[in-house]
């Protein structure tokens, strides 16, 4: 494994390696509960948690589970996370999680926190998978709210339950709609890979620029 | 009986599993390239969720009554284990079957339809049989829908579509299509009831 700088660790999963946008993972959650802003914090929040506490624990025991049942010992330490948050969820904030229903014990298959444990707290000191895990939540969160508020703001005309439209905006009320989540996901990966294209085209014709120039000074 | 027909088909077109509620979307874009495999990872998903559902309804009637908080984690671990065991026994029965499903049964485990059937199921109280048709139901939509997104990604290959939206952009808004038309069946509960 390459060595990285512990920023890198930590910047990694905000943006360049971000787990929904780049990555693809975790597109359940992503598309089922982002119909309102609340509801998507209220996800964010609780897989943050799962996977900061899930990070910590399989880092601080990796010497001691047998190569063998790793798989099934990370998801048994992440179910147990996911039992917390459920549970907490329940009693601080009820109507959230009778909103988000069955969709919080499905963290335990989000295969964002499965996939941070094997690929990185499974072989690297604490300090750095705590990192790490800070890292991509955060990463996480960035892409709910961007799902959420777009959905939110389309469907309802609101953002955290203010208005934002007006009083005379007429809901758009299918983006707050299963088909919303996935048209809304389709249009933010048409824009990244849009946004993408244009920065490699500009730093390609940067470069032959700079060419160019050299090639006339020689 | 009538209630048993109209658990399976709420399960399979209404609130299809992947179109509606989001479940199972790994398999729906990661196989459905071609149909042939959208079918066969369609019927091991079938023969997985039955399964789970026979399993849920037994943990949940002679186990978690005495330990409600333990749910998650026991459900987790059975179908882990269960998808194990029905791996090893294909292998030995029917080394024909076991190669038709064979690769797509240990993707199934993580596959987060099969927690949430089992969840779903705990969560409306449905009983043996109810839940057996409920899990058919869910399979026959995931299916479906696995099916109609590999014959569009089949055609689409052929069309002019700009390199941009290839790949996963492309199969999102497919999906969200899909789902607008799924949406439709909504009525057959409104025309009914």
């Amino acid at each position: 494994m390459k060595q990285t700088t512990p920023q890198e660790d930590f910047l990694r999963g905000i943006w360049r390696e971000n787990p929904v946008l780049i990555q693809m993972l975790g597109l359940c959650p992503t598309l089922a509960v982002t119909n309102t802003v609340a509801n998507g914090i209220a996800m964010a929040a609780a897989t943050f948690f799962v996977l900061l506490g899930s990070s910590f624990l399989v880092s601080l025991v990796k010497r001691l589970v047998p190569n063998e049942v790793r798989i099934s010992s990370y998801i048994l330490i992440i179910a147990t996370f996911v039992t917390i948050a459920d549970l907490s969820l329940e009693a601080i904030v009820p109507e959230i999680h009778k909103a988000l229903g069955a969709f919080i014990p499905l963290i335990v298959v989000n295969c964002i926190i499965l996939g941070r444990q094997e690929a990185f707290s499974a072989n690297t000191s604490v300090g750095r998978s705590v990192l790490d895990a800070i890292g991509t939540g955060i990463g996480f969160t960035i892409a709910l709210l961007m799902m959420s508020g777009v959905r939110e703001i389309l469907g309802m005309g609101t953002f955290l339950g203010f208005s934002i439209m007006g009083p005379h905006y007429e809901p758009w009320v299918i983006m707050i709609l299963p088909p919303g989540g996935f048209l809304t996901l389709g249009f933010w990966l048409l824009g990244i890979a849009w946004y993408q294209q244009r920065k490699a085209r500009k730093s390609a014709a940067q470069k032959g620029a700079t060419v160019a120039v050299a090639e006339r000074a020689a | 009986m009538g209630n048993l027909f109209w658990i399976l088909i709420s399960a399979m077109v209404v609130n299809n599993f992947t179109l509606a509620y989001f479940l199972g979307l790994c398999p729906f874009f990661g196989v459905s390239g071609r149909v042939s495999t959208a079918v066969r990872m369609g019927m091991a998903n079938i023969f997985v969720l039955t399964l789970t559902s026979i399993c849920a309804w037994a943990l949940n009637t002679f186990v978690l009554p005495y330990a409600p908080y333990l749910r998650l984690i026991a459900f987790i671990v059975v179908i882990a284990s269960l998808v194990q065991i029905v791996e090893m026994v294909i292998k030995k029965v029917s080394p024909v079957l076991f190669r038709q499903l064979g690769i797509f049964l240990p993707l199934i485990t993580t596959n987060c339809a099969i927690l949430g059937l089992a969840i779903f199921q705990t969560n409306r109280g449905y009983g043996l049989l109810e839940g057996i048709f409920f899990a058919l139901g869910a399979g026959l939509g995931l299916t479906l829908a696995l099916v109609l997104m590999a014959s569009i990604r089949e055609d689409s290959e052929l069309a002019d579509i700009p390199r941009l939206a290839r790949g996963t952009a492309l199969s999102l808004i497919i999906a969200g299509s899909l789902s607008l038309a799924f949406m439709g069946f909504a009525g057959l509960f409104s025309a009914v009831s």
